[in-house]
């Protein structure tokens, strides 16, 4: 019983943490007919707060980087990243040439200073 | 991409749904993205199955990057579940906009419950440009099409991710791990539209460094509801500024 419970325990966690909370808000929109303004007060905030997760969550990959991408010293990592989104505001808001500058950036800098 | 504006059959309408959506910029964008999703996953210890099935059922690449991070880091369940159903909150007014598309005299409930689970970014924009053109009794079909294109992209680059990270030297796993943050600190930005929504973007990437620094518990919610929080009384002092 132990054993099974312990194999099935990360796909418990990915219904109850993961699919739940999530799919929460899809199943609202589908019953509450009549929805909320895109420029809404509250729809504005909440966008806000979720930008501001995500955005977090994004510096700390960078900053308190695990596994492969450690090895890759944090000067290198954060100058990567600052070229790359200043390549993507010069390109005229490419999204492709700000990843592949920042990701060339990395592999250079990689390649020159790894540990 | 233009698609013909009508069909023979609702199995024609999802055809041409996949086709669509196999073709669209989105394409690329979800092979990029999933694919650092399934080298985020490799290094933080779950199984390649896990994030599969991680992508059918949450599909939403923002929360999917917030639990593989948070799960891998170790932090509570309770905050996981927080920290994800605050980024999900967008999903709400998507639904709510695209199911009029959808929706004819003779719809049941349960032909939506395919398109608003498959209600994500990359979808939900190709619909509201796509969906206008078709006629209503196909548009749910070619909808439900499109997703399983997209879905069926990103659970392809998801493992194509996983196992590359796992194959490749530290410096090229290390490359393929910073796609993630990369391509969605890039992303965010430019999805911000309004001043709010940029402000929001700074304070997030400042506060959530600086929490986990100081060991502040259930750090990823306190980033965003004092980041986001901020960010909207900045945009609503503005406003009464003007």
């Amino acid at each position: 019983m132990n054993a099974v419970l312990t194999e099935l325990w990360p796909y418990l966690i990915l219904l109850l943490v993961g699919f739940l909370p999530n799919e929460i808000w899809r199943a609202f929109g589908l019953v509450l007919a009549r929805g909320l303004n895109e420029d809404s007060e509250i729809v504005i905030w909440s966008r806000a707060v979720a930008t501001a997760i995500l955005a977090g969550v994004i510096a700390k990959l960078i900053l308190f980087s695990t596994g492969a991408l450690a090895t890759i010293p944090l000067p290198v990592r954060v100058a990567a990243a600052v070229c790359g989104f200043l390549a993507y505001l010069v390109m005229r808001r490419s999204v492709f040439a700000g990843v592949a500058v920042g990701e060339a950036v990395l592999l250079l800098g990689g390649f020159l200073f790894a540990h | 991409m233009s698609v013909p504006s009508t069909f023979n059959s609702s199995a024609a309408a999802f055809f041409a749904g996949v086709k669509s959506a196999w073709t669209s910029v989105f394409f690329l964008v979800l092979m990029g993205t999933y694919i650092g999703i399934g080298a985020l996953a490799h290094d933080f210890g779950l199984a390649s199955w896990w994030l599969a099935l991680s992508t059918l059922l949450v599909w939403a690449a923002p929360a999917q990057v917030i639990l593989i991070s948070a799960l891998g880091a170790g932090a509570a369940l309770f905050e996981i579940a927080i920290a994800v159903t605050l980024s999900a909150i967008r999903l709400f007014p998507m639904v709510v906009a695209l199911l009029p598309l959808l929706r004819g005299k003779s719809t049941r409930l349960r032909d939506l419950l395919l398109p608003t689970h498959f209600t994500s970014v990359s979808m939900w924009v190709e619909s509201l440009r796509l969906l206008p053109a078709l006629p209503q009794e196909w548009r749910i079909a070619f909808c439900n099409g499109l997703s399983v294109g997209y879905m069926g992209t990103a659970v392809v680059a998801g493992f194509v991710g996983y196992y590359l990270a796992a194959g490749l030297p530290p410096l090229f796993a290390g490359t393929l791990l910073f796609l993630t943050p990369m391509s969605f600190l890039i992303s965010t930005a430019r999805n911000a539209h309004m001043m709010v929504d940029k402000v929001a973007l700074v304070f997030g990437l400042v506060l959530g460094p600086v929490l986990t620094a100081l060991h502040v518990d259930l750090d990823l919610m306190w980033t965003g509801v004092v980041g986001g929080t901020l960010a909207y009384l900045v945009h609503r002092l503005r406003e009464a500024a003007t």
